[in-house]
């Protein structure tokens, strides 16, 4: 492995921050394991490994909101130790959250506010904040309250208020996880003109194409251990890959030729008002899936991805019977229990909370969706055999890994308890599965296998329906991409045609159509 | 130095098991030094508190018509409380309960009729109970008003209007203007179990209530329901309950057996209806519920435990000059002991050797 | 002449109607603080309760009205603290402990206040300016009233400043509307609820003694007869909002006297029905209050009531 930190573009000898054998330690479990890392001005490292490698972990230490358990961090070559953020701020470091921290109904201004020190007066903060956002053309409406913003805007007022305290260091958490193409192209505009001032930018993501386009030096952790520090303008997607996961990550296998047979799901002119007031009204939603065939449903989160697995899953009903259809009966007005029986299955987007109660066991998590179709429930009476049986066939199906046979569902890591929420569902044998965001905060070997099991149901004839905000992960399985925005969805592409760009610019709200004549004329004329 | 909370990653079961335990030694001790304070002897208050009752049986039957109450309605609450359901208005749906079964005493009191007349009395008094708790329990699913407040609020109302039933047209015309319905009629009685006891029928009908409830909550897919509403409301959800639905369940069935509770403690041990029939059993249930862990099981032993306490405090108003509110703190302090030991099971204390500084301190 | 005698039987109706509200607004404006800073504490009554009880016991045995709002202030906030221990410290289930505190409270006034039932106290001074207070009508009103209104004015008025118009009150808002994003941005959030909670005592147990010390000057257990539920209802009916408090406060008040003024005008309708009146009402003003909010959600503080440990 070659070790090239100096090698990055940088004038200056030392470093901005250094991370010194750093480790961090939560009972038995070691996040971080005397991890070294060297941040230089007027370059942009990025922090690569896959989810659950310790990157948000030891980012928080250099923040000052974690206290390392071992290791030191040394600003300028002197050793600090950081008891909190505001210490870090004072330094200069300044983070953009994955996890916004945020305050929804207070108004950008006041949010601003506090994540400022308390020296300066509100109206001068106003003031100065307006005057930023326009600089690094990030426009905000000060009095706007944040409830009301879409989650790029939001991201704008975590970059602008770290901004506004002229850090010398600017941290961001995979901060194009929520953006459309697009927005990311802005973003990395922003950063380079950032790098170009002489600030340090510590940029962590699991998108390699990004960090190849962006990233002047890569640090790469796997498993809580610093893998290599390189060049990823000189590295093959495929190599930085192979260093993050440490050996090749099978290939999903996709059926060459897929023979779609007829609709299993239709949604019909689905309309549906929120019961949040902060939720996005469906309008008009129209898509059929097929049964042997996987549609995807691209878009930003905030769109109604939430609200549009609500009524597939009958959690709320829609408005007429018939905007639903599965497998040619009306079910818009069945409730999840009855869809199930009739053999849909679901999977939502928060395996904690929603998909499973956490600190409930597995098996009682397995009687959750069970308890309709599945066997387990006999007069009233739930059998504990039955639950337990269906744990251990989903745990051999799906290699999931646990500590004891029928733990609470907190205890298991992120990828292994969406193998089983996943896998508890595809156990049923569902002639329609609609699930969100399949892979999100899991890694990469779960996340294989996820994809496989859904592409090898979808192999057995069942229609799968998948909401998802990762592009990769729709252009791999996808055989047709619908994008929702603000409601509405777009008319499906197929996979040949759903391109990054096109996908990119429908999650953006703009009509891909449009521009395409747009750049028939440009031909037109420049040519 | 700091001493900070941390997530176990699963529940303690050894802890499950002794935090009651813990926290009934933790309120003895204080409880002596309370007494030692008060300048009494600590260990003659600790024996006549708990230990004098048990050897009297007349005394233990008393400590079967105290728990009697308790348990019942506490078992009620427990499946409210485990679905994160409020229901703080038992108190007054054990009087209502206590009105309308009496209504039927009060109304044939003096005439000759049949012995359907005590199960028709329980029956309203489990009917009377049911319907007020559904006054709540609908303000909250048709409207989202918090059944706390408005539960708690019915309690007050139902209070003021027995008062006023028991003073005017219910009053015993041979009562010498006491505010108290005549006695009730052999017929319209709770029959007792044993000679020279009040122990009665009443507590046979708990200890199937209690059982009854076992196994719901364990072995039903209804307890199930109760248990995830309570623990994950969108899970829940997702499972395809519906959590206004159980509202109105747990809330029926919690007031049907206050209601229950209520008319038979007025035709079981006291006889008649009069303002101090309550004597506040709808809130000390709650300790019971929350003693007993919510658990049907649990809730029979912390009723019999805390109905040795209620025994024992009128020993000690008698022996000791100790006043009866003196049982009423034990309660309250005892049930502070049982949550804040309930919270070692989730969670672990950790002494952390650094310290956190206050945002903003250095700038 | 009628007229004046109308004048004063509605001078004397306000009189009582101001008396009647003033521990509602005092306890309602402690809580408020309190939920805005993400906790319910449902204790309010108990906390009112020992105020009552302290207070009255701290004004006889110093013959002072000022030791005795001292001391329920003392008391109030004495247990609060250990509300705060078990919910913030522990992470305790609030609404298990509230009830547990309320029940603690009525107990443990009960125990305080037994060896001063049937005393009596001098009750508290009421202001009385040359002039100004011997205004007909408004006089009395205005510029009679005894220390504790005064108090809960400015109290309320104090609240709405700090809120809306300070450093602090903007952490504290932002802390109940969303702990983990305040966590993240280096608030110490388990201590500014910790604060908010003993201030919140400290109101309720001033509220409590109130009735000893100037309602009635004397001890009666369980004299706050659900005042301090009827303060949280007080605080829900408010929105959160410190203006619409005084409103509620008020209304409350004047439904809760309107029993007296009723039996005095001899109209036949029984004690129990006008006594339950305020009780009912508070009902209803829920029930219409919610529904109207409906749609338009939840005006609460998002994380109220949320169990708060913050990962290190």
């Amino acid at each position: 492995m070659l070790d090239v930190s100096s090698q990055a573009g940088s004038s200056l000898p030392a470093p901005l921050l250094s991370a010194v054998s750093i480790s961090k330690r939560y009972g038995d479990f070691l996040a971080n394991d005397g991890i070294d890392l060297d941040l230089f001005p007027a370059e942009i490292h990025a922090l690569l490994g896959e989810n659950g490698a310790g990157k948000s972990t030891l980012v928080k230490v250099m923040y000052g909101l974690i206290q390392p358990s071992g290791g030191e961090l040394r600003w300028k070559g002197q050793k600090v130790v950081l008891s909190g953020p505001s210490e870090a701020r004072a330094l200069g470091i300044g983070m953009v959250f994955q996890h916004f921290s945020l305050f929804e109904n207070l108004t950008v201004a006041e949010n601003v506010a506090l994540g400022l020190p308390p020296t300066e007066s509100f109206a001068a903060i106003s003031a100065r904040l307006a005057e930023t956002a326009r600089l690094y053309g990030l426009p905000l409406d000060p009095k706007r309250e944040v409830w009301r913003l879409s989650v790029g805007e939001r991201q704008r007022i975590e970059i602008v208020r770290a901004l506004m305290q002229n850090p010398k260091l600017l941290i961001l958490d995979e901060p194009t996880a929520v953006l459309t193409p697009q927005e990311a192209d802005q973003l990395f505009i922003v950063l380079e003109r950032l790098k170009n001032e002489g600030r340090a930018i510590l940029y962590i993501s699991h998108k390699l194409e990004e960090v190849k386009r962006l990233c002047d030096t890569a640090t790469i952790l796997r498993l809580g251990k610093k893998v290599a520090t390189c060049n990823p303008r000189q590295e093959t997607a495929a190599s930085l890959a192979r260093m993050m996961v440490g050996a090749e990550i099978g290939e999903v296998k996709v059926p060459a030729a897929r023979t779609a047979a007829a609709p299993r799901l239709l949604i019909h002119k689905l309309t549906l008002e929120p019961d949040d007031p902060h939720g996005t009204r469906l309008k008009d939603i129209t898509l059929e899936v097929c049964g042997g065939e996987i549609v995807g449903v691209a878009g930003v989160a905030g769109n109604g991805q939430d609200e549009l697995f609500a009524a597939l899953s009958g959690e709320r009903h829609a408005a007429s019977a018939g905007a639903i259809v599965i497998d040619g009966r009306a079910a818009g007005h069945l409730n999840v229990n009855d869809r199930r029986r009739m053999g849909a299955a679901f999977v939502p987007e928060e395996r904690l909370g929603h998909g499973t109660a956490p600190r409930m066991k597995l098996s009682e998590n397995a009687l959750l969706t069970g308890h309709a179709a599945s066997g387990m429930v006999k007069g009233g009476f739930i059998s504990k055999i039955a639950m337990l049986a269906h744990v251990d066939r989903t745990t051999k199906s799906f290699d999931v890994r646990k500590a004891k046979r029928d733990p609470e569902a907190v205890s298991l890591s992120g990828g292994n308890l969406q193998k089983f929420v996943v896998g508890r569902e595809i156990l049923r044998d569902p002639g329609i599965l609609v699930v969100s965001q399949p892979t999100w905060g899991v890694d990469a070997g779960a996340a294989a296998v996820i994809r496989q099991a859904l592409v090898d149901l979808a192999g057995r004839g069942s229609a799968v329906l998948v909401i998802s905000q990762d592009l990769d992960e729709l252009t791999e399985i996808a055989d047709r991409i619908a994008v929702m925005f603000h409601g509405k969805l777009s008319p499906p592409l197929e996979a040949a045609q759903a391109t990054r760009e096109r996908l990119g610019l429908l999650m953006g709200g703009a009509d891909p159509a449009a521009r395409e004549d747009e750049e028939e004329a440009k031909h037109a004329v420049g040519a | 130095m700091q001493l900070v909370l941390e997530r176990r990653p699963e529940r303690s079961a050894v802890i499950a098991i002794a935090s009651p335990l813990i926290a009934v030694a933790l309120t003895i001790v204080t409880f002596a030094a309370l007494f030692a304070i008060m300048g009494k002897d600590p260990l003659v208050a600790i024996y006549v508190y708990f230990i004098e009752p048990l050897t009297d049986p007349f005394t233990l039957q008393e400590i079967a018509v105290k728990a009697t109450p308790l348990v019942m309605i506490a078992v009620g609450l427990a499946l409210c409380y485990i679905a994160n359901i409020w229901n703080i208005g038992a108190e007054g749906q054990f009087i209502v309960g206590a009105v309308c079964g009496s209504w039927l005493a009060v109304r044939t009191n003096g005439t000759d009729v049949g012995h359907w007349v005590l199960p028709a009395m329980l029956v309203l008094g489990a009917l009377g109970g049911a319907l007020y708790a559904l006054i709540p329990a609908i303000c909250r699913v048709y409207f989202g008003a918090s059944e706390i407040l408005t539960s708690l609020m019915l309690v007050y109302v139902a209070n003021y209007g027995m008062d006023y039933l028991v003073r005017g047209p219910w009053r015993d015309p041979q009562g010498l203007n006491f505010p108290t319905t005549a006695a009730f009629d052999p017929a319209a009685s709770i029959p007792t179990l044993f000679e020279g006891g009040r122990m009665h029928v009443g507590s046979i009908i708990t200890l199937i209530v209690v059982m009854l409830a076992t196994v719901l909550l364990g072995r039903t897919i209804r307890g199930f329901e109760i248990r995830v509403v309570g623990a994950a409301p969108r899970a829940a959800r997702f499972s395809g309950f519906n959590a206004d639905r159980l509202v109105l369940l747990t809330f029926a069935i919690s007031g049907a057996l206050a209601g229950l509770a209520g008319i038979i403690e007025v035709a079981g041990p006291i006889g008649h209806l009069d303002p101090g029939v309550s004597s506040n059993l709808g809130f000390t249930a709650i300790i019971v519920a929350f003693l007993g862990r919510l658990n049907p099981g649990g809730i029979l032993i912390a009723g019999l435990f805390l109905a040795l306490t209620f025994i024992g405090g009128e020993g000690a108003q008698i022996s000791l000059k100790v006043p009866l509110d003196v049982t009423k703190v034990f309660q309250g302090i005892l049930l502070f002991y049982v949550l804040a030991c309930d919270s070692l099971i989730v969670y672990r204390i950790r002494l952390l050797r650094s310290v956190r500084k206050v945002a903003h301190a250095a700038s | 002449m009628p007229l004046l005698e109308h004048f004063d039987l509605i001078e004397a109706i306000i009189l009582s109607v101001i008396a009647a509200s003033t521990p509602l607004l005092l306890a309602a404006s402690g809580e408020l603080v309190v939920e805005r800073s993400g906790v319910l504490n449902l204790g309010v009554e108990g906390m009112m309760i020992m105020g009552a009880a302290c207070g009255f016991a701290g004004a006889y045995m110093s013959g002072s009205t000022l030791v005795g709002a001292l001391c329920g202030i003392l008391a109030g906030a004495g247990m609060a603290a250990i509300f705060g221990i078990l919910t913030l410290g522990l992470a305790v289930n609030q609404v298990a402990t509230g009830l547990a505190l309320t029940i603690l409270g009525v107990g443990l006034s009960g125990l305080i206040g037994a060896s001063f039932v049937g005393t009596k106290i001098v009750p508290a001074a009421q202001l009385h300016l040359p002039y100004l207070t011997d205004i007909p009508f408004i006089g009395r009103i205005l510029f009679g009233e005894d220390a504790f209104v005064y108090f809960s004015v400015a109290l309320v008025i104090a609240i709405w400043m700090f809120l809306y118009r300070s450093r602090a009150g903007l952490v504290l808002r932002a802390v109940g509307d969303n702990h983990a994003s305040a966590h993240a941005l280096g608030y110490p959030v388990l201590r500014i609820r910790m604060l908010a909670v003993l201030f919140g005592g400290a109101c309720a147990g001033l509220g409590g003694a109130f009735l000893p010390l100037a309602y009635t000057p004397f001890f009666i257990p369980g004299m706050t007869a659900g005042r301090g539920w009827i303060a949280l209802a007080l605080v829900v009916f408010s929105s959160w909002r410190p203006g619409r408090l005084v409103a509620g406060a008020y209304l409350f008040g004047a439904v809760s006297i309107l029993q007296l003024h009723t039996q005095a005008f001899g109209l036949g309708i029984p004690s129990q029905l006008m006594s339950s009146l305020p009780y009912l009402a508070t009902v209803i003003v829920l029930v219409l209050i919610s529904r109207t909010r409906g749609t338009a959600g939840s005006a609460a503080p998002a994380s109220l009531g949320q169990v708060f440990v913050p990962d290190r």
